[in-house]
């Protein structure tokens, strides 16, 4: 009746559930746990011996950008509706959560294509070559807007990024050279043409896409017309992005969640509310919301094409090149993505919110990756 | 009068009116925080059902086809929808075409056929349902209401109206909505592909979890000697039924995924993940119904010359499955609710096509709930809403099952 050897499978199961609590989980700790594991390791191994056989996966795999997600989502359907390939599947893992995916390797077990609202960035490209992804293929969809809406009937606003920056901003110029907290309390101390009401935005968390391109376009683009700031980008780059980049925690923004249309129903509750949110958004709910015009540019299809709303931002995707040859239906889907049907002028995309490129740049961008496509 | 009465009552009867008082009190307070709980259910409930009913209908419009057309097309039956849809929604402008074609909805074709097909030959017109558009259905489903008719175009309005006025549209059941996989076209998606994913997955981890955690609590129980190291054992299983189930699909995409190479976002993973998220819940659970066997059922085996594992697995177990099982069963419904750990290996991704087998990438029921609601087209706030009372119905019948058999084959002694 004497049970001496209790170093089964379970203590060692329990004890890597607790270290992962505190630190990042190694590979390495959770080979050297899991040979002890003899429980976990026996199902485990058993489940994979009878599915390593059947997981030759043909489909699609696509990652990245929630922004970029319902438009994947639209032609994958359509893509596996007509034609006899799998449909391809779409997850919404943010921009650089993607690329995190599509650069860990080559092979079967990772993702071919990845979403991205921002272009690919230098250490991005390097830790994909530094992983055997050589032949990364970039695809420019298209354009998004980047709306401030507040509810129907309430005060139409005309915002300047200025604007935008001083009343969202953390620090902000005293005026003598120097920076001071952001002390506007209402729209009028911002500029005594806006109404006299609390500065009250609502808009997504940090690891939005969404945000990133805000921050990017609109707070620093009002942040860089002051002298003394733009003065900064030069001799003093990480203060520059710092102030630039940094948005006020003191209540006036609100960190609303991802769900854009979360965000439209609080606006339509709180008349005094701006809201962040893309324009897909915008076109959906026009009966509940108004866009707020920037820098005297009402929000609207074509003002986003042509580059003249100021809070707009390419979208891309990026397949990997090694692996066209590897999965059957990528080149097909690739192929079905810049289609004039899709991505075109008067695409499907284009009902659901998505701007496409002018003619001469779209024919640019095709001509490119064609040849890119020719080189493998 | 007053002399009759015994002293102790006499020391107890100053203040009695204000102890009745306070008992009064606390009744009403602890009434009203009853009521409140049930009311904020009641509405939270109430709404989603209110919006979320919607969904289990489907907008249909009747269209008229003449048998000419029908007998001179030649080519696929989305051509001839569309060559019918013009003829209905008379459009002179090459942009309303498109207003008219966009009539009808997704799988209007379908519906098409099958309807021509059951006509036979005709001659003449015939009218035939088809399905209409997610904008024609939501602004019929809020009976015209301009507010909910903002993404139709005038001439789709008035194309609308006509139809109403000719009482040439009804709601229908949605049968589709519970058997279709995830679609982007409102009037196509359902929940069927998340459906057949939550059973899989919960298949996966009620095999595992099930067999590991109540052979865990029997060795636990009624073999391992009670020592610092058990002890230690029992507050880690407790400790780590709190833990947040994220870390259980940071364990998985870290062991199952990137050392053993399982399918990303199959539902044996998920299952797999899911599971050791439910494993401590079961042995705790399976625990304390082993320790509620009254200890003389053991001594009276073990006297009659009953191995340890025959007393144990003969009379203790028994008697004690249907604690255990109850405390699977509210495991699994906790698990069928869960996203997060999902999240992580790959399971919150938009799956088209309705799983087949467990390396199929599949989603499951909230993970369902959680993408529509992200949606601009509003046609899917309502089926949202018809996600979130499946979802309730499947917990709730589990939960039921739960309280049922613990009703049913309790043992009080």
């Amino acid at each position: 009746m004497t049970y001496k050897n209790h170093r089964d499978g379970l203590v060692e199961l329990n004890r890597f559930h607790i270290d992962s609590n505190e630190e990042d989980i190694s590979i390495m700790s959770a080979k050297k746990t899991l040979s002890n594991a003899v429980l976990t390791a026996a199902t485990v191994v058993g489940f994979a011996g009878f599915t390593g056989a059947a997981s030759a996966s043909e489909e699609v795999r696509i990652v990245g950008s929630s922004t970029v997600y319902p438009f994947s989502t639209i032609v994958a359907e359509r893509f596996g509706r007509s034609t006899n390939f799998p449909t391809p599947i779409v997850e919404s893992t943010g921009t650089g959560g993607g690329f995190k995916l599509f650069c860990a390797g080559v092979g079967d077990d990772t993702v071919d294509v990845s979403n991205a609202s921002r272009a690919i960035k230098a250490s991005e490209v390097k830790m994909c070559n530094d992983n055997g992804v050589k032949n990364i293929i970039e695809v420019k969809v298209g354009y998004d807007g980047i709306v401030m809406a507040n509810a129907l009937g309430a005060f139409e606003y005309n915002l300047s990024t200025r604007d935008i920056f001083l009343a969202l901003a953390k620090d902000i110029p005293d005026g003598n050279g120097g920076l001071k907290p952001n002390d506007n309390v209402t729209w009028a101390d911002v500029n005594p043409q806006l109404p006299n009401t609390k500065i009250e935005v609502l808009g997504p968390p940090p690891t939005s896409g969404t945000r990133d391109a805000f921050v990017e376009l609109a707070l620093e683009g009002g942040c860089k017309q002051f002298e003394m700031i733009a003065a900064l980008k030069d001799s003093d780059g990480d203060k520059y992005k710092a102030v630039c980049h940094t948005v006020r925690e003191d209540g006036s923004f609100i960190e609303a969640g991802e769900n854009d249309n979360l965000i439209v129903q609080k606006l339509s509750a709180n008349s005094d509310a701006l809201g962040i949110c893309g324009f897909s958004f915008l076109d959906q709910n026009s009966d509940k919301v108004q866009a707020a015009k920037v820098n005297d540019v009402e929000v609207s299809f074509d003002a986003i094409a042509d580059g003249s709303y100021p809070i707009s931002r390419p979208l891309f995707f990026y397949v990997k090149g090694e692996h066209l040859s590897v999965v059957p239906s990528l080149k097909p889907f690739l192929e079905a993505f810049i289609s004039d049907d899709a991505t075109g002028e008067f695409g499907y995309l284009a009902d659901r919110g998505l701007i496409p490129m002018g003619e001469e740049e779209r024919t640019k961008y095709l001509n490119q990756i064609i040849k890119q496509m020719g080189n493998m | 009068m007053t002399d009759n009465i015994h002293p102790l009552t006499r020391a107890a009867l100053p203040g009695l009116t204000q102890r009745y008082a306070s008992e009064k009190r606390f009744r009403l307070i602890g009434l009203s925080a009853v009521v409140l709980s049930l009311s904020f259910l009641v509405f939270l409930i109430g709404g989603i059902a209110f919006r979320g009913m919607g969904a289990f209908v489907q907008t249909e419009m009747q269209i008229e086809v003449s048998a000419e057309t029908v007998e001179n097309h030649t080519g696929s039956s989305f051509a001839l929808m569309r060559k019918i849809s013009l003829e209905n929604f008379e459009a002179s402008a090459r942009s309303e075409r498109r207003l008219s074609v966009s009539m009808v909805g997704e799988g209007a074709d379908e519906d098409l056929e099958n309807a021509l097909a059951d006509l036979g030959s005709f001659s003449g017109t015939a009218r035939v349902w088809v399905r209409a558009s997610d904008d024609i259905d939501v602004a019929w489903k809020a009976d015209l209401d301009p507010e909910m008719m903002t993404t139709l175009r005038p001439k789709q309005v008035e194309w609308l109206q006509a139809l109403a006025n000719e009482d040439r549209l009804r709601t229908s059941f949605n049968t589709g909505f519970f058997t279709n996989g995830d679609s982007r076209e409102a009037e196509r998606a359902g929940i069927g592909g998340a459906f057949v994913g939550s059973l899989l997955t919960l298949s996966v981890c009620l095999l595992l979890s099930f067999a590991v955690g109540i052979l865990a609590a029997i060795y636990l129980e009624e073999f391992a000697v009670k020592n610092k190291f058990t002890a230690f054992l029992e507050v880690n299983i407790n400790n780590l039924a709190t833990v947040p189930s994220i870390i259980f699909g940071l364990l998985g995409l870290a062991v199952f995924l990137n050392v053993f190479g399982l399918p990303r976002s199959s539902s044996l993973v998920g299952g797999m993940v899911l599971a050791l998220m439910t494993l401590p819940t079961i042995i705790i659970a399976s625990r304390v119904s082993l320790q509620a066997v009254p200890p003389s059922i053991r001594e009276a085996a073990l006297g009659l010359g009953a191995t340890r594992v025959q007393a144990v697995f003969h009379h203790v177990l028994p008697l004690a499955l249907p604690g255990m099982l109850t405390g699977t069963i509210l495991g699994m419904a906790r698990a069928l609710g869960e996203t997060a750990p999902l999240l992580m290996i790959g399971m919150v991704a938009f799956i088209a096509d309705v799983p087949g087998g467990f390396t199929d990438p599949a989603t499951a029921l909230p993970v369902q709930v959680y993408l529509w609601s992200d949606i601009p087209e509003r046609a899917f706030a309502e089926k949202t809403s018809g996600a979130i009372l499946v979802l309730l119905v499947f917990l709730l019948l589990m939960n039921l099952t739960a309280i049922i058999m613990r009703k049913k084959l309790e043992k009080k002694w």
